[in-house]
C-alpha cells in the first residue's frame, strides 16, 4: 500500500523528516507517536501533498508507483486521505455540497458515473449516523462555526463518504473529550477492512486504547527511534518520551 | 437635455445651461439654477479633492460629450418577466418598452417628467430634499440637467407585491453622449415595495449621471437593488441619497459589474429613532475596469441601526476604491453601526484602495469597522485538493462562495441568477460553482 524508503523532507531548508523508512500493508493500522516537533504533522502532509514541503532524497510509494509525482487532488482521487489537524472553515461552501464535489471528482477519475442528489443524501445521512454527526451540520457551511469535537467528527464524516484506501489521522484526536474521542473510534472501527489502511498520527496513547494499532512507531526528531506492537504505545504512556533519551538500548524491541 | 450647443470638453460644457421639463413648479426651477451655480464653481472634481483622490477624471472632463438624444433598444436581456417596468432609453421615458399595470390603491410609478408636468406637489417637494449640491458635483449637475427619469408614490400601508423594476438604458452613437436621468421614490407610512434599479448599455462612449433618492416616512420599508452592468466603453457616476423616518427600513445592494468606470455616492441619512438602513454591496472588475464606491452614513437621531457590506473581487489590472463613513451625531445614543469592505484580489496587478471611518460624537454608541485585501485562502484552497477536488474547481468554489454573502440576499429572483451569471463567466470553473448554492 505505502513504503517510504529514506525519506527526506524540507521546508524553507531546514530538514525536518532525516530518512524515515515505513511500510504499510493494506488492512494495517500504524500509529505514528512522538514528542512535539518530531515531525509527526510533515509527515502527514507530504503524504497528503502539501506543496511547500521538499523531498530532498528518497522515496514514496503508493501502490508500487512514486506518489510524489502526483498532485494533492490526484492523491485523493487515488485514495488517500487526510483528516487534518486543524480543519479549515470554509464560508459558504456547504458541507453536502462540498462532500459532493469531492466524491464525484474522486468517482470521476475511477471512470464511475457522478452519485445522483438523491443517492448522495442517502449515503450522507447514513455516514452521518455512524460519526453521530447533527444533521443540522450537513448545510452549514464546511467546519464553519462547529465546536472543536464537531470539526474532528466531520473529518472522519468526510472520511466515512469518500471511501479512502489509505487514511491519515493527524492529530484527530487531541483537544477531544473522552466521549467524542470515542465517537471518533467508532468511526474509524467501523470503516476498518482488509483493503484499507490507517496511519494514526498522535501525541497520546489514549487514542490507542480504543484504536487498536498492528504497529506502533516513535518518530523523534525527523527519525524513527522506535517501532514495536501496540504495548510500545503503553510503555511510552508509563515512562513518557524522555525514556527514550536515557535508554535508547533498552527501549529498543 | 440642455438646449446649449456642444462644448469643446465636458469641464466646459458643465456650466453650458439647465434643463427643463414644461410644467414644473418654480421650486425645480430654482433648483436648477442652484445645481447649475455649484457644478459652474466646482467644476469637474480632480485627485486634488479628497473624495477624489483614487478615481481621475482628467480623460472625461477632456472629452466633449453631447447630450444623448431619444433612442430605442431591445430590453429583451434585462426584462424581469413578472414586474411593474418603467424603461428610460438615454435617460428618456420609453413608454412603449414600460408596463405599468396593475397596481393597488394608492400607489404611483410614473415617469418623474409626467409627474412634475402635471404639478405633483409631492414629487415637487421631495426632489432633491437633503442633498448637498455644493459637495456633490455630479449630483449637481444632474439637478440642474435631469429630464426625466422614475417617480415612484407608495402610499400609506401600500404594499406593492411585484418588483418595481426602472431599467436604464444608455445607447451611444459614434461620439460621446451624456444623460443625466432622475428617480425620486417616496415611500409614505408603512408602505412596501422592492425596487430593482437597473443601468444597462448598447455600447458607446456613453456617461451616465444618475441620482436617485429615497424618502421613507416613519415604518416604510423598501428593498432596493442597483445593478449596474453598463457596456464597457461606459462611464457611470451615480449619487444615491435616502433619508428616513422613524422605524422606516431601508435594504439596499449596489452591484457593479460594468462599465469602465464606475462611481457610486450614497449618502444615507437616518433620521428618526428606530430607523435601520443596510447598504450592502458587490462589485466585480477585471481588465482595467474602475469601480468607486463612496458611501456616508449619517446617525442622527438614537436607536438607529445600520450596516454595510461591502464586497468586491478584482481580476487583471482593475481597481476598486471603497470610503466608507460613519457619521454619529450628537445625542445620536444606542447607535448600531457595522461597516466592513472586503476584498478578493484575483490577480497580481488588481489594486484597492480602502478607506472606512468613523467619526462618533456621542458616547452610548456600538460603531465597528474594517476592511480586508487579500488573496484566497491558500489553506483552504488546499484543504478542498486534499479531498480531491481539483484546484481550478477549488479556486473558484471559494470565489464564488466570498460573492454569495451578497448575491444570495438579493430578493428579485432575476436579478439574483443575473448577477449568478455574471459570476459564472468570471471564473474558469463558474459552472461547477455556481451548482453548489
Amino acid at each position: 500500500m505505502l513504503k517510504l524508503k529514506n525519506l527526506h523532507v524540507s521546508v524553507d531548508n531546514t530538514e525536518i523528516l532525516k530518512g524515515i523508512d515505513l511500510t504499510v500493508k493494506p488492512g494495517e493500522v500504524h500509529a505514528i507517536m512522538g514528542p512535539n516537533g518530531s515531525g509527526k504533522s510533515t509527515l502527514a502532509s507530504v503524504l497528503a501533498g502539501r506543496e511547500e514541503y521538499e523531498i530532498t532524497d528518497g522515496e514514496i510509494l503508493y501502490s508500487g508507483s512514486d506518489l510524489t509525482e502526483l498532485d494533492a487532488e490526484t492523491r485523493a482521487r487515488e485514495g488517500i486521505f487526510l483528516a487534518f489537524q486543524y480543519p479549515v472553515e470554509i464560508p459558504g461552501v456547504s458541507n453536502t455540497y462540498f462532500l459532493r464535489s469531492a466524491l464525484n471528482a474522486i468517482r470521476n477519475h475511477r471512470g464511475l458515473p457522478p452519485l445522483d442528489a438523491m443517492d448522495f443524501l442517502e449515503l450522507v445521512k447514513e455516514k452521518a449516523k455512524l460519526v453521530k454527526l447533527d444533521e443540522g451540520l450537513l448545510k452549514r457551511p464546511v467546519n464553519e462555526g462547529f465546536s472543536g469535537g464537531e470539526k474532528k467528527r466531520n473529518e472522519i464524516f468526510h472520511m466515512a463518504v469518500l471511501e479512502p484506501r489509505l487514511a491519515i489521522l493527524d492529530e484527530t484526536d487531541s483537544g477531544l473529550d473522552i466521549d467524542a474521542l470515542r465517537i471518533v473510534a467508532e468511526g474509524v472501527n467501523a470503516l476498518r477492512s482488509a483493503d484499507r489502511s490507517f496511519v494514526l498520527i498522535t501525541h497520546y496513547q489514549r487514542l490507542l486504547n480504543y484504536i487498536v494499532p498492528d504497529y506502533v512507531h516513535v518518530l523523534k526528531d525527523g527519525k524513527i527511534v522506535l517501532s514495536g506492537g501496540r504495548e510500545l504505545a503503553l510503555q511510552l504512556e508509563e515512562k513518557g518520551y524522555d525514556w527514550l533519551e536515557k535508554e535508547p538500548a533498552a527501549a529498543a524491541v | 437635455m440642455s438646449t446649449a450647443t456642444t462644448a469643446a470638453t465636458f469641464a466646459e460644457g458643465l456650466s453650458a445651461g439647465i434643463g427643463a421639463i414644461e410644467g414644473e413648479s418654480e421650486t425645480i426651477l430654482a433648483l436648477r439654477l442652484e445645481g447649475s451655480r455649484a457644478v459652474t464653481a466646482t467644476g469637474v472634481p480632480t485627485p486634488k479633492q479628497e473624495a477624489w483622490r483614487f478615481t481621475n477624471l482628467k480623460a472625461l472632463a477632456a472629452t466633449p460629450h453631447e447630450p444623448a438624444g431619444p433612442g430605442t433598444a431591445d430590453i429583451t436581456p434585462w426584462r424581469i418577466s413578472d414586474s411593474h417596468r418603467l424603461v428610460f432609453v438615454n435617460g428618456r421615458y420609453a413608454a412603449e418598452l414600460s408596463a405599468v399595470g396593475g397596481l393597488p390603491d394608492g400607489v404611483t410609478i410614473t415617469p418623474l417628467a409626467a409627474a412634475l408636468g402635471a404639478g405633483s406637489e409631492r414629487a415637487s417637494f421631495a426632489l432633491g430634499k437633503g442633498i448637498n449640491l455644493a459637495d456633490h458635483p455630479f449630483a449637481a449637475l444632474n439637478t440642474a440637467n435631469f429630464v426625466d427619469g422614475a417617480f415612484v408614490h407608495l402610499g400609506r400601508g401600500a404594499i406593492v407585491e411585484k418588483p418595481i423594476h426602472l431599467l436604464f438604458v444608455a445607447v451611444g452613437g459614434e461620439r460621446p453622449t451624456w444623460s443625466a436621468p432622475r428617480t425620486v421614490i417616496s415611500a409614505d407610512p408603512t408602505s412596501e415595495a422592492s425596487i430593482v434599479e437597473h443601468y444597462v448599455g448598447t455600447g458607446g462612449r456613453t456617461l451616465t449621471v444618475p441620482v436617485t433618492e429615497f424618502h421613507l416616512a416613519p415604518g416604510a420599508v423598501v428593498r432596493h437593488v442597483r445593478l449596474q452592468e453598463e457596456s464597457r466603453e461606459a462611464q457611470h457616476i451615480a449619487f444615491q441619497s435616502s433619508r428616513q423616518g422613524r422605524d422606516s427600513r431601508l435594504f439596499s445592494i449596489a452591484l457593479n459589474v460594468g462599465a469602465a468606470l464606475a462611481r457610486t455616492d450614497i449618502d444615507a441619512e437616518l433620521g428618526a429613532p428606530g430607523a435601520h438602513a443596510s447598504l450592502d454591496g458587490l462589485y466585480l472588475v477585471e481588465d482595467d475596469q474602475h469601480t468607486d464606491s463612496h458611501l456616508q452614513v449619517r446617525h442622527a437621531a438614537p436607536h438607529c441601526t445600520s450596516h454595510e457590506l461591502y464586497k468586491g473581487i478584482l481580476d487583471g489590472s482593475s481597481r476598486a476604491v471603497f470610503n466608507g463613513r460613519i457619521i454619529v451625531d450628537p445625542g445620536a445614543q444606542q447607535t448600531d453601526a457595522i461597516q466592513s469592505n472586503r476584498n478578493l484580489l484575483l490577480s497580481a496587478g488588481a489594486l484597492v484602495n480602502s478607506n472606512p471611518q468613523l467619526e462618533i460624537l456621542a458616547d452610548d454608541v456600538r460603531c465597528t469597522h474594517g476592511s480586508t485585501v487579500g488573496r484566497l485562502d491558500e489553506e483552504a484552497v488546499f484543504y478542498l485538493r486534499s479531498r480531491g477536488i481539483g484546484r481550478a474547481t477549488a479556486e473558484s468554489l471559494l470565489t464564488y462562495a466570498f460573492a454569495a454573502e451578497i448575491v444570495q440576499q438579493i430578493p428579485v429572483t432575476e436579478i439574483r441568477e443575473r448577477m449568478e451569471r455574471h459570476l459564472v463567466e468570471r471564473l474558469p470553473q463558474g459552472e461547477l460553482a455556481r451548482e453548489a448554492f
